[in-house]
């Protein structure tokens, strides 16, 4: 247990100070700006803004300049700034089938419609070091190819089409759409609980937990169906205005798992699904997101769930890296008192053990 | 009398798709192409924040994704219309120009003044912008081939 201590102010005042400084690093250096961590740092701004849970790419930029570059630092400080907010209400669900796609591979077909588009990925590159981003390397200009107006359906959908693949669950008449920001979690959880979960979840945790489906805790055979990356519009039924607003777009990456078959005596055998999205240009962290979604859908598939990865309890309760951080670094607060009468506690045991063990003479000598 | 409604509703929205796109300064600076009619604020620009929603595998029922910064103002005309501008971000000044041009949408003397000098140029930039983003992105299209295991 944590108890609080008084004093030390002065100290901390300096050791902030200090921070300032060490965050500044050697002033010679030029300062870094937002529009320098918005542009050249884009991916890790997309990460803190997902697992932040908030959109807004000069905030989270902020946040890393502030936290020195430690993105779960950064994600924390993002969580406590929307906490200063109202919220108006809640958008109309995006439609990622309307993406303005800057990406999107799918590895179960290579024809598809609107085609296999790599955009700007890390995905064929050789992964050697490359100097020249030493000394202010300039870019040639992309190339440019006559733009398609072709639509770009994904991939599930046109699975969907003869039935091979389960399709989406709706929404059941006048269900609300569960908010673990507004209510406490109860297990079991409902999908939409579970993928708000995983959407703001650590990338490191769900990035473990869908490898380890991978190596057969909870293997569901996946193949990457779709992933998509780019602009979707945001539209906001406000009250005032009377109809749907237009917001603005915003970035998004979505991952469409496609999984080994269920079926039944009634019911003829499919692909079944998980399913990924999150902020910004963040693939890793939907495959993993998608990976997990499907794992967690064990006890629904009537499928055995043995493995961490389908146990929602413990998944969602360990997902979330700004709780998980705020209890694991608690422990170098000042335990004084509790360590103090752990300490007594184990003296106290100490001096039992001894006694007992006292060679046989003592205890006659005591007797 | 409803289709009229649902045409300028339409048209509101419309105007609003490019706004939200646009940079305070761009919309300030195309405003300063014509005398601005009379206008006061309605509701002070405001920040808050919108949860965002997707679907369950894209196309399912709707859940929270996570939230967004939203700036709203709302600012009425000496003539009555009353405009709303809505943005992503924290931008209040842009939330107050968006609201200020969904006034002007609305009246019969500025509506299609703030078209032709605010909105259809904006709109002209917004696709020059997209056009180029789509064809460094076609550039990235490719054809793979499956090869028989063993060959190539």
């Amino acid at each position: 247990m944590y108890v609080a201590v008084k004093g030390g102010e002065r100290a901390i005042e300096n050791a902030h100070r200090l921070l300032a400084n060490a965050r500044r690093g050697d002033q010679s250096v030029a300062d870094i700006t937002l529009d320098q961590i918005s542009e050249q740092l884009g991916l890790a701004v997309d990460r803190v803004m997902s697992e932040g849970s908030l959109y807004d790419r000069e905030l989270a930029a902020l946040a890393i300049k502030q936290a020195r570059g430690d993105l779960i630092e950064a994600i924390f400080l993002v969580r406590a700034f929307r906490a200063t907010l109202p919220r108006f209400g809640a958008s109309e669900p995006v439609d990622t089938g309307a993406m303005r796609v800057q990406r999107r591979v799918s590895s179960t077909f290579k024809d598809i419609p609107g085609g296999q588009i790599l955009g700007p990925t890390f995905d064929y590159t050789h992964r050697l070091l490359d100097p020249s981003l030493a000394e202010g390397f300039v870019p040639e200009a992309p190339a440019t190819a006559e733009a398609s107006t072709a639509p770009t359906p994904r991939v599930t959908d046109i699975l969907g089409r003869d039935g091979l693949i389960e399709p989406s669950p709706q929404a059941e008449d006048g269900a609300g759409v569960g908010d673990l920001t507004r209510e406490p979690l109860n297990f079991p959880a409902n999908r939409d609980l579970r993928l708000q979960n995983l959407a703001r979840g650590d990338e490191g945790f769900l990035l473990a937990m869908g490898y380890s489906t991978q190596r057969g805790y909870g293997r569901n055979h996946p193949f990457a169906g779709e992933i998509r990356f780019g602009e979707v519009e945001v539209e906001f039924a406000a009250e005032d205005v009377g109809f749907a607003v237009p917001l603005g777009s915003i970035e998004l990456t979505e991952c469409q798992m496609v999984n080994q078959f269920k079926g039944s005596a009634t019911e003829a055998p499919c692909f079944t699904r998980g399913y990924g999205l999150a902020f910004g240009q963040s693939e890793r962290k939907t495959m993993s997101m998608a990976l997990v979604d499907r794992a967690l859908r064990a006890r629904e598939l009537g499928e055995e769930a043995i493995a961490p990865a389908q146990d929602e309890e413990f998944v969602m309760s360990h997902s979330d890296n700004v709780q998980a951080t705020g209890f694991v670094e608690h422990l170098k607060l000042p335990h004084y008192v509790d360590f103090q009468s752990e300490l007594g506690l184990l003296r106290k045991l100490r001096k039992e053990f001894a006694e007992a063990n006292a060679p046989d003479a003592m205890k006659e000598a005591a007797e | 009398m409803v289709t009229q409604h649902n045409n300028q509703q339409a048209q509101r929205q419309a105007a609003m798709a490019v706004l939200a796109h646009a940079e305070a300064g761009e919309i300030a600076a195309r405003l300063r192409n014509f005398a601005l009619p009379p206008h006061q604020d309605l509701r002070a620009p405001e920040n808050g924040l919108v949860m965002l929603r997707g679907r369950v595998g894209g196309d399912g029922a709707p859940f929270n994704l996570g939230e967004a910064t939203v700036s709203r103002a709302a600012v009425r005309l000496a003539s009555g219309e009353v405009g709303f501008g809505y943005t992503l971000g924290r931008d209040g000044e842009k939330a107050r120009l968006i609201a200020l041009c969904d006034a002007l949408v609305q009246s019969r003397d500025f509506g299609g003044l703030v078209e032709r000098d605010v909105i259809a140029p904006l709109r002209e930039q917004l696709m020059i912008r997209r056009k180029q983003a789509a064809e460094e992105t076609a550039a990235t299209k490719v054809d793979f081939y499956t090869m028989v295991r063993g060959e190539g």
